[in-house]
């Protein structure tokens, strides 16, 4: 579960962002940066709470600079996204200098009394420290909000068809930005729960992908927040199998090893992705019609 | 009230000067950020553009360096430009890079230590055909199963990082090498050594290939269907399809023109200035040709411009370092900024600004 915690908070607020119609390609950027925020404010003040505050705000203050880009000066979606990905590796090993080597003050597990004591279960379920539970609760949320509520129907109206929305009287472009910044701020929480907990330390370029594992994890999950749940939880289970695999000492090379999750994480894209007998993929009849389509009221 | 104006065309006026107006942008957010950092912005910046090639006392090394450092983000970036014209983001280009340095290494290796005049062009083919076959993965992909190609060639970087580390640790290893990770050094081996042409240049092979990616390029753009076809598909996808191109050949030969260039790029990284196969010979240069793509507007001839200057970054940024002691991820966050101001002043392109009242349609 500690494995797919950053995963899943990544793909959370990308699924939020795609769901409004807009590709942020820039999550791996974003979580980094993140990571190295939280990781230096906690260190800074001693409290991992404030950290995880402080990646919230960086990556969502990151996911701004997305967000003006694409939605008021019409960029392309995808290369700006690349930018955000390119500056904010650049950015956080520029702040990361002086923060290399250092531990970062311990998260305390939540006590959950007897129940951590059942066998198998207690470790695997009721062991972990509060953001695990809190980013549970975070999915659930955004499916209950998504699927009930009139925010979650007006996201999706502008997802789905920006030109109707925009008739309807409802801010594009407004509705897009604020989307954008929920994206980056969960990005760069699952930024800093990599930093201040996973591993628990600070190196140059240690988010290795995992922004573009929680896209394909959007793209598998059919862009329903329930199944991004599986997905990350799924894809976290496959990281620790080849973890321990690896410390078991297994005769596969290391390198084989480590290289698995991505090799799945293409092979379930394509499982998705491609299509069925007459009919076009799953993955491309579930997103949002508008994704990646710039808005100007004008055209 | 400020209003943005769609134009019936892309400004050909704006188009030039946007790269311009682009880098002027990064330089005085540069400046801040050195500022920030505790530097002299106009000594920092002076030291990045200028004292690489006109300081007396750098120019010299640095010069040459240029060209060599411009010769693999030019290629990969030529390549680039051909996906990116089409609607085809092959973003994986470090991949393929590293991919192709790996199996023209291998072949070089293989004839150690035989000497002919046929081993460099045939380490030239394997990496081109390495960078071929590892961009073909999103490529066959994209067409038979419809999966998102930049999602794929992006994770396959991954994985040829870790081959890499594992072609370096185990089977390329240098037999003599007393257990040091890396393969044996092709400096020392003169059939596979891709050498200075003229002394004091810089110009190995690369260069070269560089220069013949550039005219090709714009020889297939300019005069040839297959480019017509490639600028039809990225701005009009529908009228592409009636016009009868098919998209699943455009796709595969978009990625393969820049998996092979890229894989090209690493080989001659790697018999050159990198000299062997270690865990880390690859420096980024396939994300950082992205940039140059960009910044030279997908124009052939702007790619050359661009990789030039970006080259300048580099070499100036080490120079920095050295002499300044700014950090050398500074240089990395400045290239970042200057694709974000190049996409930002893109929309004077495509828009005209309107100043005043919005009048009621």
């Amino acid at each position: 579960m500690v494995a797919a915690t950053p995963i899943l908070l990544a793909a959370l607020g990308e699924l939020v962002v795609e769901k409004s119609g807009v590709l942020n390609l820039g999550v791996e950027g974003m979580m980094i940066t993140g990571a190295i925020c939280g990781f230096a404010i906690a260190v800074e003040t001693g409290s991992p709470v404030l950290g995880f505050i402080a990646a919230a705000i960086g990556g969502a203050l990151l996911s701004l600079i997305f967000g003006i880009l694409t939605q008021y000066l019409l960029s392309n979606q995808v290369a700006t996204g690349l930018a955000l990905t390119l500056f904010g590796l650049g950015l956080s090993s520029l702040i990361g200098q002086g923060y290399v080597g250092i531990r970062p003050p311990a998260v305390e597990k939540l006590n959950l009394g007897p129940l951590s004591d059942i066998p198998f279960f207690g470790p695997v379920l009721f062991n972990h420290d509060l953001m695990v539970y809190l980013t549970l609760a975070l999915c659930v949320a955004i499916w209950a909000v998504l699927k009930y509520s009139r925010a979650g129907l007006i996201l999706r109206a502008v997802g789905e068809n920006h030109d109707a929305a925009h008739a309807l009287g409802y801010k594009v472009i407004h509705v897009r930005l604020l989307a954008i910044s929920f994206g980056g701020a969960c990005a760069g929480l699952g930024g800093a729960y990599l930093s201040l907990i996973r591993v628990p330390q600070w190196t140059e370029g240690m988010t290795a992908g995992a922004g573009w594992i929680a896209l394909a994890i959007v793209v598998f999950a059919s862009w329903r927040p329930l199944r991004v749940l599986l997905g990350a939880y799924l894809f976290g289970g496959v990281t620790v199998l080849q973890l321990n695999l690896q410390a078991a000492g297994f005769s596969i090379p290391v390198e084989y090893l480590s290289m698995s999750p991505y090799l799945i994480t293409i092979a379930v894209l394509v499982i998705m992705s491609a299509p069925r007998k007459g009919k076009k993929g799953r993955a491309s009849l579930a997103a949002p019609a508008c994704l990646g389509r710039a808005f100007h009221a004008s055209q | 009230m400020i209003t943005l104006e769609k134009r019936p065309q892309p400004s050909k006026l704006w188009t030039a000067i946007t790269p311009v107006l682009a880098v002027i942008a990064t330089m005085i957010a540069g400046g801040f950020m050195f500022a920030i950092l505790g530097k002299d912005p106009f000594e920092a910046i002076r030291t990045i553009f200028w004292d690489p090639l006109f300081n007396e006392q750098f120019a010299a090394f640095s010069r040459p360096q240029l060209l060599v450092k411009a010769a693999p983000l030019i290629l990969i970036a030529i390549g680039l430009s051909v996906g990116f014209r089409a609607g085809v983001w092959n973003i994986g280009a470090e991949g393929q890079y590293i991919i192709g340095a790996i199996c023209g290494a291998a072949v070089g290796l293989a004839f150690y230590p035989t000497e002919s005049f046929f081993i460099f062009p045939l380490m030239v083919i394997a990496g081109a055909l390495g960078g071929l076959a590892w961009a073909m993965i999103p490529g066959i992909l994209k067409v038979k199963f419809h999966t998102n190609e930049i999602l794929v060639s992006l994770l396959l970087v991954y994985v040829a990082e870790f081959i890499l580390a594992s072609m370096a640790l185990g089977t390329l290893r240098n037999p003599e090498g007393n257990g040091f990770p890396g393969s044996r050094n092709l400096k020392e081996y003169p059939s596979a050594f891709n050498a200075e042409l003229l002394p004091g240049s810089g110009a190995h092979w690369g260069v070269v290939a560089a220069i013949v990616a550039v005219i090709f390029a714009y020889v297939l753009f300019s005069k040839h269907m297959m480019g017509f076809h490639i600028r039809l598909a990225g701005q009009a996808p529908k009228a592409a399809r009636f016009g009868g191109v098919e998209p699943a050949r455009l796709i595969l030969f978009c990625l393969g023109v820049s998996g092979m260039l890229a894989g090209m790029a690493g080989l001659f990284e790697v018999s050159g200035p990198a000299g062997q196969i270690s865990i880390d010979f690859n420096v980024g240069y396939g994300f950082t040709a992205i940039i140059v793509a960009f910044l030279g507007r997908l124009n052939p001839f702007g790619i050359l411009l661009a990789g030039l200057l970006m080259a300048l970054t580099y070499i100036g940024g080490e120079l920095a370092s050295f002499m300044l002691g700014v950090p050398t991820a500074a240089i990395q966050a400045f290239q970042g900024m200057l694709l974000f101001f190049l996409l930002a002043v893109d929309v004077l392109t495509n828009y005209r600004i309107r100043f005043g009242k919005r009048g009621i349609a």
